[in-house]
């Protein structure tokens, strides 16, 4: 179980990490959502792996498992999912704004130098 | 056991619903509100500094349950400095976002703004590496929506890198708390400072690794080198009353680095030993090298801020990153300065444009309230620079005489002269451009002035440049206080104890055991 645990965060950290450095704001928005699910399994497993174990007092159980660690990864859940809605909100403001969802600031075809960015005060 | 000391993240966090839910409506409710609870957290907070400035270290249990099982929030010199620092912060950046107008370009700006501070509060007063990191996401969340206030594409574009990329500081953070619960089976601070010392010294893989995350997740929200790339964009692109007040943001990062890193990994700790010092101190350098380079190659004002931040939070790290007890105090001494100049500053460069229209570094027609802007220019560079006779000089003396016995102390001497030299440079070029040739710019003497800044704006800067000038003047004591809590930081026994030892609901009494 060990190894099938510790494989699954490492798939999903490289995986989450390649699309993470993409271009566009869809895939790196999909590389954080399977980061923050490698997280959580990590948390999870932070406090030692047990089968079928309690993490409450109950009569007559003979082992327990570590009940912090599955408190925050309920906490960690909450925030990365709220998270995610609010870049989602945020990205798709700025590609309708923009017309384009690079996520890097872009350079105008043709032009060597940045153009300098117009100021919008308003 | 005083119940004040959680007052400074429940006061905001009853503010901000209250604003949103009853005056939504109403900018003129809202600000009075806002300023009123802020005017609040100052007394409460100075309070709270005023209660600990003898050494004493206040606890707060939450629901009475002891630590380590319970949550506590803990205020000792460092935490209530701290939290006075963002609440008098607050208070000039408030008033400036009212006299310029930024909370009505918008909605919600109060209740945003009374999250950050609950958030930023909480982080400073928490004494549970968990409990920091959901109050760093407090300050986060409310800083993405303070930092599109207002939007416009560029701003929305530079909202989503900051919010990437500090979502991927927030996951660090977690795989560090998970690493370290791992292999301690506690977050509490108190509590770590004492398992990490039973560590076998044979067996330390795994608490390194832990350290080390968890440094670089805190140097991401300090923008070291080389993870500062969040920071120029979003700082220049952001309204200016809320740069001005992530001014403070970059020394929370600060915070949790001298926090953490002198008591659960204290430099002389075996398992952890040569960690902080073998990279914090190079990579501080060349954020204060890179930053002040960025100020001379800025083209915009705002960016030559941003890289202004960047380099005077290099200087405090280089002075972090000297572990002594000297090293801290001066790193607290700039951080109190860093904090205000580069809040006036984006204030400042936000007057300019009120002024000019954009903030290009070219010379353009003179406009209405120039004079008064270059001069309050001229003073925040001054400051920024640390040139005598503001607190950035004696901050940088003292920062240069506590590396004097640095093994590093010759690189750390020509880093620090030759950066604040280019800063010099930098800085006087881009007013020399901006404020001084707009006479030689050919204009028509009736063209249409721009409306002046409003008085509120300048007494809000005034009275953050007037802070740095108390800050000059009061510098023996402040240096004395500094001094006695950077030595409060390198005896920790008595927070551990504080922490570990008060008894609370169902704790079995220590004479029965």
């Amino acid at each position: 179980m060990e190894l099938l645990v510790a494989s699954a965060i490492g798939i999903m950290t490289a995986a989450g990490l390649y699309l993470v450095m993409r271009l566009r704001t869809f895939p790196v928005i999909l590389g954080m959502s399977l980061l923050t699910y490698a997280v959580n399994v990590f948390l999870f497993a932070s406090g030692r792996l047990t089968v079928g174990a309690s993490p409450i007092l109950i009569k007559g159980a003979e082992a327990y498992t570590d009940p912090l660690p599955q408190a925050l990864v309920l906490t960690a859940i909450v925030i990365s999912f709220g998270m995610t809605a609010v870049i989602v909100m945020i990205a798709l403001g700025a590609y309708l704004g923009a017309g384009d969802d690079n996520v890097d600031d872009q350079i105008p075809p043709g032009d060597p130098e940045p153009e300098p960015v117009a100021e919008d005060a308003t | 056991m005083t119940h004040w000391i959680i007052m400074p993240v429940v006061l905001p966090a009853i503010l901000a619903p209250f604003i949103v839910l009853a005056a939504r409506y109403h900018i003129g409710i809202q600000r009075v509100f806002s300023v009123a609870g802020v005017s609040a957290l100052i007394a409460i907070t100075a309070g709270l500094a005023w209660q600990t400035s003898d050494g004493t270290v206040l606890l707060y249990r939450l629901g009475d349950w002891a630590a380590p099982f319970g949550i506590v929030v803990v205020g000792d010199r460092l935490s209530t400095m701290m939290i006075l620092l963002t609440a008098v912060l607050a208070l000039f950046v408030l008033l400036f976002s009212i006299g310029s107008g930024w909370d009505e370009r918008g909605r919600h700006f109060h209740a945003l703004f009374q999250f950050q501070l609950m958030g930023i509060m909480g982080a400073f007063l928490t004494g549970d590496l968990f409990n920091l990191f959901v109050f760093f996401e407090v300050l986060l969340i409310a800083s993405y929506g303070l930092m599109i206030h207002s939007g416009g594409n560029v701003r929305l574009r530079a909202g989503v890198q900051y919010v990437l990329f500090n979502l991927l500081g927030s996951t660090l953070f977690l795989f560090a708390l998970g690493s370290i619960y791992a292999e301690t089976g506690t977050l509490n601070m108190a509590d770590l400072a004492q398992r990490v010392t039973l560590i076998d010294p044979e067996a330390t893989v795994g608490i390194r690794v832990a350290a080390v995350l968890l440094l670089l997740v805190f140097a991401i929200k300090a923008a070291v080198v080389p993870l500062h790339f969040w920071l120029p964009s979003s700082y220049a692109e952001a309204p200016a009353p809320v740069a001005a007040l992530f001014a403070i943001m970059t020394k929370v990062g600060a915070y949790a680095i001298i926090r953490v890193y002198t008591m659960i990994f204290p430099p002389d700790l075996e398992v952890t030993a040569g960690l902080q010092g073998l990279w914090l101190l190079p990579a501080a350098l060349i954020s204060l090298a890179i930053g002040m380079v960025g100020v001379l190659a800025a083209r915009q004002l705002n960016r030559l801020v941003a890289f202004a931040v960047i380099g005077s939070m290099g200087m405090v790290m280089v002075s972090i990153s000297l572990f002594t007890p000297e090293g801290i105090a001066a790193a607290l001494y700039y951080i109190i300065h860093s904090t205000f100049a580069a809040a006036a500053l984006f204030l400042i460069v936000d007057l300019a444009r009120a002024g000019r229209g954009d903030l290009q570094l070219t010379a353009a027609p003179p406009v209405s309230g120039a004079a008064m802007t270059a001069g309050l220019f001229f003073v925040g560079a001054i400051a920024m620079t640390g040139l005598p006779p503001l607190s950035g000089f004696l901050g940088k003396l003292l920062i240069l005489d506590a590396a004097f016995t640095s093994p590093l102390m010759v690189w750390t001497w020509a880093v620090i002269l030759s950066a604040s030299l280019v800063s010099v440079v930098g800085f006087a070029r881009a007013g020399s451009t901006v404020f001084w040739k707009a006479e030689s710019i050919p204009h028509s003497e009736d063209a249409e002035l721009e409306a002046r800044p409003s008085t509120l704006s300048y007494v809000a800067v005034g009275g953050l440049i007037a802070l740095l000038i108390a800050h000059t003047v009061f510098a023996g004591p402040v240096q004395a206080y500094m001094n006695a809590l950077s030595a409060q930081l390198f005896a920790p026994e008595p927070y551990i104890s504080t922490v570990l030892d008060s008894p609370g609901k169902l704790s079995i009494p220590k004479e029965d055991h």
